[in-house]
């Protein structure tokens, strides 16, 4: 038998390809090497509890009915009501520098306020660098790349509202150190501060599930422990896959979430293609379970990102994790119908890979140990004191990223090289996911139908 | 399919594909983009569910004649008058 279509990686853009192609009546299986689905944003269980890996929020959030959004586009797509996410949306964030703050809702007007308060000079640059990132076509524009840390500098002259813009924007999508493309900048803008932040009450494992179980009723085939070793090419096709296990799968076409340099070094074939980076990027996160909801302990926000100078430095670290800037998210500040019954604080920071990987089992843990502290600490500056009310830590590091995204070095954000048009050297097989460029929950979701759309289901 | 028929399997197609829209006011001789907030891959979805639908397949270049209600259904009739209405 063979399948019209195999997708590596049952991720947000896996799945949510799987969906279009089995909608469609194509014949699909996912295969996921782990043994839970997700890739990054993905989830666990420990000591009872249920716990989040990944990204913190759901960017691109638009309320219910709202037309022509990310958000709405994809439930369309996808066939899904809106309620089916039930997303909650996310109280108030904030950008905390020293002796700076700027407060945003999913309200753009007030970031706007808060950005004319505290930099009244900038007000004009400012509503004109975010006129044109508003007119940024990210579909037909792919082949203008340039650097938004210049391109940005021509505009907006402060340097410290520049850090404080650049900051959020990076930790939440940037695969490159120090810099980002301009059309990735304005993607993210929108889709954080013009758009939002949402999650659902029983955390990213609940969109995951509503998307399994569509797939599944649609006829779609989910493979757990199969990781795929190689894929057999014959005169500029990909043929089949292989297993791990030695099982032998054939395919008209594969579709591969996995990372581009991950899925070329899959190709049995020498390739011509130069070898992708495949990003340095890498964050470890602690996380805190509080004995009382963080809102008794005076602390509201949903996001903080917090930056201990007036410079951010956005680099893999020479150490296993850089606690000068991090990002600090409550699952509890989202906008409820009920409390949750865990109340949490994630913190994450940049963290090198290389780092973790060197350490045996014992120094791994006792590094972990010793980074929760220094990494609470970091936070604690940020927000009100916080470590009295720990009652239990866990921490996932670069070696969790690995293993739950197959992204080389734990690379959260993939590749710093992106295939934009999900094309690779061989004719049918398809770059969807991180690696084609798009980054978040709905940037992901948006990957696996568009490159479905546009290469899959013309034929 | 009668001529009614279609326009009903077309209204059913968007409701599906729409179901935010309002239907119910829908201008036959008006097309669909100046009606109903829909992009490009939505109108490929009405292609791709009639062919799973009807199993009708419509080539690309003559995706313009899908622009509005009255077109469509002038365009699929003479297509359709061998396929039975779906219960």
């Amino acid at each position: 038998m063979t399948y019209d279509a195999i997708i590596i990686g049952a991720g947000m853009s896996g799945l949510a390809a799987g969906i279009r192609l089995a909608h469609f009546e194509r014949k699909v299986c996912i295969l996921e090497r782990h043994s839970v689905i997700g890739g990054l944003n993905s989830f666990y269980r420990r000591g009872g509890r249920n716990l989040d890996v990944g990204l913190h929020a759901l960017t691109n959030y638009a309320p219910t009915g709202a037309k022509n959004r990310p958000l709405s586009r994809i439930m369309r797509q996808l066939r899904l009501a809106w309620e089916e996410f039930s997303l909650a949306p996310q109280v108030g964030s904030a950008i905390r520098f020293p002796g700076a703050e700027l407060n945003f809702t999913n309200d753009y007007k007030l970031f706007e306020s808060e950005v004319h308060r505290r930099f009244p000079r900038e007000k004009d640059n400012f509503a004109r660098l975010v006129g044109e990132l508003c007119d940024y076509d990210h579909i037909d524009q792919p082949s203008v790349r340039h650097s938004a840390k210049e391109h940005v500098a021509e505009r907006v002259k402060d340097p410290l509202l520049r850090e404080m813009l650049f900051c959020p924007l990076m930790f939440y999508g940037s695969a490159h150190e120090h810099d980002m493309d301009f059309g990735q900048f304005s993607i993210l803008f929108r889709s954080i501060f013009l758009e939002g932040l949402a999650r659902p009450f029983a955390g990213v494992r609940l969109i995951l599930k509503r998307l399994v179980d569509k797939f599944k009723n649609l006829g779609g085939e989910l493979r757990l422990r199969a990781g795929v070793s190689r894929i057999a090419v014959k005169d500029g096709a990909a043929t089949k896959v292989v297993l791990d296990d030695g099982v032998e799968l054939e395919a008209k076409n594969v579709l591969s979430s996995a990372g581009w340099p991950e899925t070329l070094r899959m190709c049995a074939e020498p390739s011509s293609e130069r070898a992708a980076d495949p990003g340095r990027l890498t964050f470890v996160e602690s996380i805190a379970i509080l004995d009382s909801p963080p809102e008794k302990l005076g602390h509201d926000k949903t996001i903080v990102f917090f930056n201990d100078s007036e410079k951010f430095h956005y680099a893999a670290p020479e150490e296993a994790a850089d606690v000068r800037s991090g990002v600090i998210c409550s699952p509890n500040n989202f906008d409820y119908d009920e409390p949750m019954p865990e109340n949490v604080l994630r913190i994450s920071t940049l963290a090198n890979y290389a780092r973790w990987a060197e350490l045996d089992e014992v120094e791994y843990r006792l590094a972990k140990l010793r980074w929760f502290d220094r990494a609470a600490a970091a936070a604690a500056r940020f927000m009100p004191e916080f470590r009295h009310a720990v009652i239990d830590t866990d921490m996932f590091t670069p070696l969790t990223i690995h293993r739950y995204t197959g992204h080389e070095g734990g690379a959260v954000y993939g590749s710093t090289q992106k295939r934009y048009d999900g094309t690779t050297h061989l004719k049918n097989l398809f770059i969807c996911g991180n690696d084609q460029g798009l980054v978040g929950i709905v940037g992901a979701i948006l990957s696996g139908i568009g490159i479905v759309n546009k290469y899959l289901l013309k034929e | 399919m009668t001529a009614a028929e279609i326009k009903e399997a077309v209204l059913e197609i968007l409701s599906d594909i729409a179901p935010d829209e309002d239907l119910s006011n829908l201008k036959e001789d008006v097309s669909f983009r100046e009606q109903l907030e829909m992009d490009s891959m939505d109108f490929l979805d009405i292609v791709m569910e009639l062919r799973k639908r009807y199993r009708i397949q419509i080539p690309e270049e003559e995706y313009p004649a899908l622009a509005s209600m009255k077109s469509t259904v002038e365009y699929l009739e003479p297509r359709m008058t061998e396929v039975a209405k779906k219960q």
